[in-house]
């Protein structure tokens, strides 16, 4: 086994929580939609593109978001409810970009489907804009080397696994996701970086994507 | 009761971790609920069970109840059933009433802690005593469809609170003043949710005189019209033309409530013609609920409204396959195929009750998904989480909070 490198700076586990805030504003056809998409905050586009992941972590594969979902269980629109799913999220390093490939996507098939603008949602399932509001909180956890690393990745909170790869990358606006930026940075490791940051982790259920980091990581250190 | 501690089994240390860090940051805040009983009813069930855990957790927690004669009860019981959208005749006298027993409680309850959280319209009134502190209030039923003049009426005192809690999206309402999404949970130490020995569960079927022989599909509710026990054994009628099972429905009736009476009247009539429909008039018997649930195959909740409809996690928690209207917030609960099954009709929840009857992997996988997702969502640790973080937001008006 290699001698493990000693990190220059530590890695200090941070959790996330959320709570949802609402915002009485709702949609009832594809047009009311389209406009709120593109008016409400970034937050509110960062909790219906990431919701899923979080409170139905255990089903995979799933609708990655929730516009896609409402668009093809209660308007029907099957076709456009695969086009709001095939968006690559991870494709997309800030809110912004998503918002706008979200609202293009819906413009562009209104355009070919101009009936489309007449199909309502029944009372009671209208679609109903939420805002995520994050609360980011330093854990006790802090580690030096991929050893330690790799065990606490084993014992932290699904929370803090998603805002090191999701939240800090897209909402935060960091060049890519915690775990790559550390390991690349303080560690040197470019390779395992690029090897965490290298596939695409909106595939995968939050425990999945706990165990393949652990599985490459292990790989690593075993040499 | 409960220790905190208790829970890891159920949820992982690090969840328990995480509830001590929040409550760490909430030394030196004192919060006040407000309700308007200590026993009985869904809120009071919650609060008896959170507020131990909260002060556990290091928050300092006090529970007050408004007082009221019988006068005002009926009057908030009519704004009740008048936010649920029943029709009801409110009188300018009945506003009176309530504001006059909200002006003694204004005068006899002490206000003054850092946070005051108000539940639902009874004690709403207080507000006016707001001063420098921080005030919440909370909603716990279902106004998504509103008698406009009530909901008026209780919209003067809403806007001056600092923010305000929903258990679903749907009951949200454009409002100046933040509102949060905070969805009920149960307990999965309680009576009503551990887990229970085979022997129990049969001595309770026994008790009941029903047997195993057959399918058992259940409704566990009160006997009220919003239930809809009549539509259950018309479904249940409809699935037993092809599949031979058996029907419980079981539920009590307030003793105040003589409607109550006149609707499980009504049911045992519509019953009495099928000998495996097994009516049970229970009295407030968690552990036999417990029992009833884990022995059934299939749970239903065919309400026509429901504030939140927390049996539906309940049944999930106990992996069962569950077949619910798509109403208030069990949509929330099940996600229609992955986590059970939603329909909007008696033939709708025939149909899923044959599908589940007939197709017990279908079954089995759709519980199982169901408790996972009621562990991941619907459980008290994410309850005494969100309110936590809520209690949080107060000081912090931004999307993303850093509380290093």
């Amino acid at each position: 086994m290699p001698e493990l490198i000693k990190a220059k700076e530590p890695f200090k586990f941070c959790t996330r929580l959320h709570l949802s805030e609402l915002t009485g504003l709702r949609a009832t056809n594809l047009g009311q939609l389209l406009a709120l998409i593109k008016e409400v905050s970034g937050s509110c586009i960062y909790h219906h593109t990431h919701r899923f992941l979080q409170q139905h972590q255990f089903l995979s594969p799933e609708p990655p978001n929730d516009f896609a979902y409402w668009v093809t269980d209660t308007l029907g629109e099957d076709e456009l409810g695969e086009r709001l799913v095939s968006i690559d999220t991870i494709q997309y390093s800030t809110i912004r970009d998503l918002r706008e490939e979200i609202a293009l996507t819906i413009e562009n098939y209104l355009n070919d489907n101009p009936l489309a603008k007449l199909k309502f949602a029944k009372s009671g399932e209208e679609f109903h804009f939420i805002k995520s509001v994050s609360f980011i909180l330093p854990t006790n956890y802090i580690v030096y080397d991929l050893k330690e690393f790799v065990e606490i990745l084993k014992k932290i909170t699904i929370d803090s696994i998603y805002f090191h790869i999701f939240e800090a990358r897209l909402r935060l606006e960091k060049p890519t996701n915690d775990f790559s930026f550390w390991i690349e940075n303080s560690l040197g490791d470019k390779e395992l970086a690029h090897k965490i940051s290298g596939f695409d982790p909106y595939t995968l259920t939050l425990e999945d994507l706990r165990n393949k980091i652990i599985q490459i990581v292990e790989r690593r250190i075993a040499g | 009761m409960a220790r905190i501690e208790e829970y890891i089994p159920l949820v992982g240390q690090a969840v328990i971790d995480d509830l001590r860090l929040l409550g760490e940051r909430l030394k030196g805040k004192v919060i006040q609920h407000i309700n308007s009983t200590p026993v009985g009813g869904g809120v009071a069930e919650i609060l008896n069970r959170m507020i131990p855990l909260l002060r556990e957790l290091g928050v300092d927690t006090k529970w007050d109840v408004i007082k009221g004669g019988e006068q005002f009860f009926d009057v908030t019981k009519k704004f009740h059933n008048a936010l649920h959208g029943r029709a009801e005749e409110i009188t300018q006298r009945d506003f009176e009433i309530f504001l006059e027993t909200s002006q003694q409680n204004i005068e006899s309850v002490d206000t003054c802690e850092d946070i005051v959280f108000i539940h639902d319209p009874q004690p709403i009134a207080l507000i006016k005593k707001k001063s420098s502190n921080k005030w919440l209030w909370r909603c716990h039923i279902d106004v998504s469809n509103p008698n406009e003049r009530v909901w008026g009426f209780l919209r003067d005192f809403i806007v001056q609170y600092d923010s305000a809690v929903f258990s679903a999206p749907v009951f949200s309402r454009k409002l100046p003043i933040r509102q949060f999404l905070i969805p009920p949970s149960i307990d999965p130490l309680s009576d009503k949710n551990k887990e229970l020995p085979q022997e129990t569960i049969n001595s309770v079927l026994r008790k009941y005189d029903i047997k195993k022989d057959k399918p058992i599909v259940i409704q566990i509710s009160r006997f009220d019209r919003l239930k809809d026990p009549i539509g259950v054994i018309e479904a249940y009628l409809q699935v037993k033309k092809y599949i031979n099972c058996q029907l419980v429905l079981a539920g009590g009736t307030a003793e105040d409530d003589p409607e109550g009476f006149k609707v499980l009247g009504e049911v045992k009539e519509r019953a009495k013609s099928d000998p495996d429909i097994h009516i049970l008039l229970l009295p407030q018997n968690d552990l036999e609920v417990n029992a009833l649930q884990r022995a059934s195959d299939i749970i239903v909740q065919k309400s026509l409204k429901e504030g939140f409809g927390l049996t539906v996690a309940e049944a999930l928690w106990k992996a069962k396959p569950v077949v619910a209207s798509n109403v208030g917030g069990i949509p929330l609960q099940i996600k229609h195929k992955y986590s059970g099954l939603l329909c909007h009709s008696v033939e709708g929840a025939s149909f899923a009750i044959k599908q589940f009857l007939s197709s017990p992997e279908y079954a089995k996988k759709l519980g199982e998904n169901g408790r996972e997702h009621i562990k991941n969502n619907f459980l008290i640790t994410r309850h005494l989480r969100d309110y936590m973080l809520l209690f949080l937001s107060l000081y912090h008006p931004e999307d993303i909070v850093h509380l290093c």
